[in-house]
Parts: structure tokens; sequence; C-alpha cells
């Protein structure tokens, strides 16, 4: 019979010799082992001073994107909801009014989104559906909260801060 | 008839001192089996309580106290309890004939380093540690679980069956040394070399031995969690949980101090007597020797815990009764014949 694979290893089913039999010196060699160890290098991360650098494909939180003059670009077309496989994107699309350009890009926008970051999986596939480059994946990643109230993130927890905003703070 | 006020008071002091060392030293093998378990595994331990994660037994016993004490309903309320404090209280009491260093002398008053010189001191140490089987025995059996009995038998039958290698090959060194008082043996090290290089093998047996004794790794079928969900303490929660964990790392702590002073001459280290200084320094060096070599020891408890995988059962008593009571006869044996053709000869 062809082997499957070029890794293929015989296994060794020779009776053990004495010195395997009494059991010590595979222990002692075990140890030698594990000794060896000590001076190895920790491949710990001590994580909140120390970050592990990221891929750059790497998907975390979400945000929703504004254009150069700070009107948000979400046309509340729903286009991510329907991509969204964990069913975690909900938004209230609403007709901008006139006097609101310098808020909304379009004539339409969401005036209520909504992700459920318990339910996202972290696809990106929202991100490859918005035909506005309004949703984006950041670095951010690990939210914590004390309800799951607090994980459902709405318009003011998304959406990245106007150029006004920037420069105050 | 008057009564020695001082007498009374270096004992309170030095059981005090035992008892709080003991205690320490256990609560430190915590951090110390959590860094080695770390530092083997290419990982570098606790390190967030205190500098190099000191404090981390602080807290762990922290949340032992504040962990809710759970009584299942069916269970033995009474030696449900008991079990727990009898595996702490047999640990603690063995350290009582241990000579934990030579003799000081204050204001002209000769203060020993040992509790209590019993000339049946082993016989002591075998006859308390004995006793231990029946903290995990009454917990396990108490708990009214399945797993635990389960456990608490395993526990029982395997600490009966390495009991005995333990004690046989415990002859050898009395038959060897003639005397059953710890003390003397030490004494008697000081002079003569170590104990391990007459008795290298029954020194094997018995560290085998002493890890059965223990419940440790590989002989830990008695906490076997992915067989047992945890073993003889799978229904304790709190302080009790707390005390039988605490009392694993005291019985280790013990029975390194043992083999320490019965193989590898205790208090004594090798030129103590030619060093010229007072008596009291080379009594606290001595002391000092005592402890790196305990310290040793728990060293290697951990390395070889981190190291084998644990047995399975049928080969535990097989290594038990098959090879490791014959070798302990067969070094009787030996040891017996050479000390017969020595005092004839």
């Amino acid at each position: 019979m062809q082997a499957l694979t070029s890794r293929a290893k015989q296994v060794d089913r020779k009776p053990m010799t004495f010195i395997e039999s009494i059991y010590l010196w595979n222990i002692i060699k075990g140890m030698i082992i594990t000794f060896k160890h000590i001076w190895k290098r920790k491949e710990t991360v001590k994580y909140p001073e120390q970050k592990r650098e990221f891929s750059p494909v790497f998907r975390g939180l979400h945000i929703l994107n504004r254009d150069a003059e700070g009107r948000e670009n979400c046309t509340a077309c729903g286009l991510c909801a329907v991509a969204c496989p964990a069913e975690a994107i909900t938004m209230e699309a609403a007709e901008r009014k006139a006097g609101e350009e310098h808020l909304y890009r379009e004539e339409k926008y969401a005036a209520r989104y909504e992700i459920n970051m318990l339910r996202c999986i972290f696809c990106g596939f929202c991100e490859e559906a918005c035909p506005k480059d309004a949703i984006y994946l950041t670095e951010t990643f690990a939210p914590a909260n004390y309800k799951r109230e607090g994980f459902i993130y709405g318009k003011q927890d998304l959406l990245i801060p106007t150029p006004a905003e920037k420069n105050k703070a | 008839m008057t009564i020695d006020w001082f007498f009374i008071l270096e004992k309170i002091v030095l059981i005090s001192g035992v008892l709080a060392i003991s205690l320490v030293v256990a609560m430190y093998s915590t951090w110390g089996e959590r860094k080695v378990a770390g530092i083997i595994q290419d990982r570098i331990g606790p390190n967030r309580a205190g500098f190099m994660g000191l404090l981390q037994p602080l807290a762990d016993g922290g949340k032992l106290f504040f962990k809710e004490e759970i009584i299942p309903g069916n269970s033995n309320r009474f030696l449900f309890i008991l079990g727990p404090s009898l595996a702490m209280i047999v640990a603690c009491m063995t350290s009582a004939v241990i000579p934990w260093g030579d003799t000081l002398t204050i204001a002209g008053h000769t203060v020993s380093l040992q509790i209590a010189d019993v000339n049946i001191g082993i016989l002591y140490i075998f006859g308390v540690v004995s006793l231990g089987v029946y903290g995990i025995m009454l917990g396990g059996w108490a708990s009214n679980n399945k797993y635990s009995l389960l456990a608490s038998i395993r526990a029982a039958s395997q600490i009966i069956s390495y009991e005995l290698a333990m004690g046989l090959s415990l002859i050898a060194l009395l038959m060897m040394t003639g005397t059953l008082s710890l003390k003397e043996i030490v004494e008697q090290q000081r002079h003569d070399g170590w104990n391990v290089l007459y008795q290298p093998l029954g020194f094997l047996i018995f560290l085998v031995c002493s890890f059965a004794e223990c419940n440790r790794t590989p002989f830990d079928l008695a906490e076997a969690e992915s067989e047992l969900n945890g073993g003889y303490h799978l229904e304790y929660s709190s302080m009790k949980l707390g005390f039988y964990l605490f009392a694993e790392y005291i019985n280790m702590f013990i029975s390194s101090a043992l083999m320490s002073s019965l193989y590898f001459g205790g208090y004594s280290f090798p030129g103590m007597d030619s060093l010229g200084l007072a008596p009291n320094l080379v009594t606290i060096l001595g002391t000092a020797a005592l402890f790196i070599k305990i310290i040793c020891f728990l060293f290697f408890f951990m390395w070889v815990r981190w190291t084998i995988p644990r047995f399975r059962y049928d080969q535990l008593m097989r290594l038990g009764w098959n090879i490791m009571i014959p070798l302990a006869l067969a070094n009787m044996l030996i040891t017996g014949a050479i000390v017969l053709y020595r005092s004839t000869h």
C-alpha cells in the first residue's frame, strides 16, 4: 500500500531493553529535558504592559467612519446587516432634513445603528459589504462590561470623533 | 517539685516556631510550585501580586476564606468536617520529632532544636503518617459521592501498599544505624558521612514511596481529575478544601525534612566540626543547611510533578507490590548480611 504522506514513520515495536524496562533511566532523561527548559526563553507576553503585534488583517471592534468634513458616511443601506452571518447589526434609516447637510453626507442616514458585540464573530463581512466606506474593523479588542446590555454598541460608541472634536481633545 | 519555666517556655517557642515555619513553607510551596511549573513550561508563573508574585499565596488563602462554604445535604456532617481537620492536624504533628538543628546555648541553658527527642522517633512518624490516610478516607466517604469514595479508596490502598515498601527500606537503614531516634541518626551521619552513600537503593525506594505517600505526581491517583472529577476533595469548598491542599504541601515539607535527616545528614554538613566557629553559629549554619536540603527536595518534588505523567492504577499497584517490596526486601537482606559480616569480623 502506498503511504498517504511522506512523513509517515514506522512505529518501533521492538521489545523493551532492560534499561528501558526499569523505567528509571527514561525518567531521568525526561527530567533532564524539563530541567533544560529553565533557561529557555519565556513565551509569556505580559499583556497589559506588553502587547502582541497584530497581523495587518486583524479584525477587532468596529467603527463608523466619517468623511473629511466630519459627516457620517453611513447611508443605512442595510448591506452590512444582510452580509452579517451572526445577525449582529440592526439599524433604522431616516431622511436628512434641511440644515443637516453638515452632519450626514447623503440624503439618507442611520438614525439608529447597533452592533451586538456578543453576537458579532468579527468576520469583517460588513466591512467588505459596505459600499460607502462607512464601517471598518479596528485593532481594538476585548471589550469589557458588567451587563449584557453594555455590549450592544450604539452610534455614540461606534462613530469616530469629528475633526472638530478631535482638535478639542 | 519545681517547675522548669525555662523548659516550658523553650518548648512553647519551639513548637510555635516549627508550626509557623511549616505553615509558611507550605504556603510558599504553592507559590514555588506555580513558579516551577511556569518556568519548566517556558512561562513565567505568578508575577502580579507583589514582587515576583510573592503575595500570591496570601491572595489565594484570602480567596479560599471568602468562598462559600458548602456542605452537601446528604453528607455526614461530622465526618465531613473531621476529614480535612484530621488531614491538617496529622500533617502538622509529624514535625515534632524532626531535629531541626543541634543545640543552642542561651544564657547558660542548652536548648535543643528538636521538639521531642523521643527514642522511637521514626516509629512515631510512621504511626502519625499512616493516620493521614484517615483524613482522606473520611473526607471521601462522608462526601456521599461516588467519585470521592473511589478516589479515597484509591488513596487508602495506595498509601497502605507503599507504606510497606517504605517501612522495609527504612528497616535496612535502622539495621545499619541501630537506633530509632532521628537525632542519633543525624549525629551518626555527622561523623560517618551521609547515609545515602551506604543505602542508595534504600533511599531510592524511600523516595519513590514518599511520593506515593504524599499523593504527588506520578502517584496522584487520588486526585486524578480526568477520571474522578477532582478526587477525594470533590465536594469540598472554601477553607476545608484549602486544608486538604495545604496538608499535601505540609506533608511534602515534612517528608523532605525526613529524607534530609535520614539520608542526607540532616542539619550536619561536610566540614561542620572543623570550621572553628562558635557552637551557636555552627548550629544556626546547620539549620540553614537542613533548610537548603529541604528546599532542594521540594524543588525535586515539583520538578518530578511537571515531568512525569500519572501512573495507571494497575501499574501503580504492580510497581508497589511486585517491584518495590521485593527490592526493599532484597535491600534488607543485603544490608543484614553486611551488618552481620561486619559485626563478626
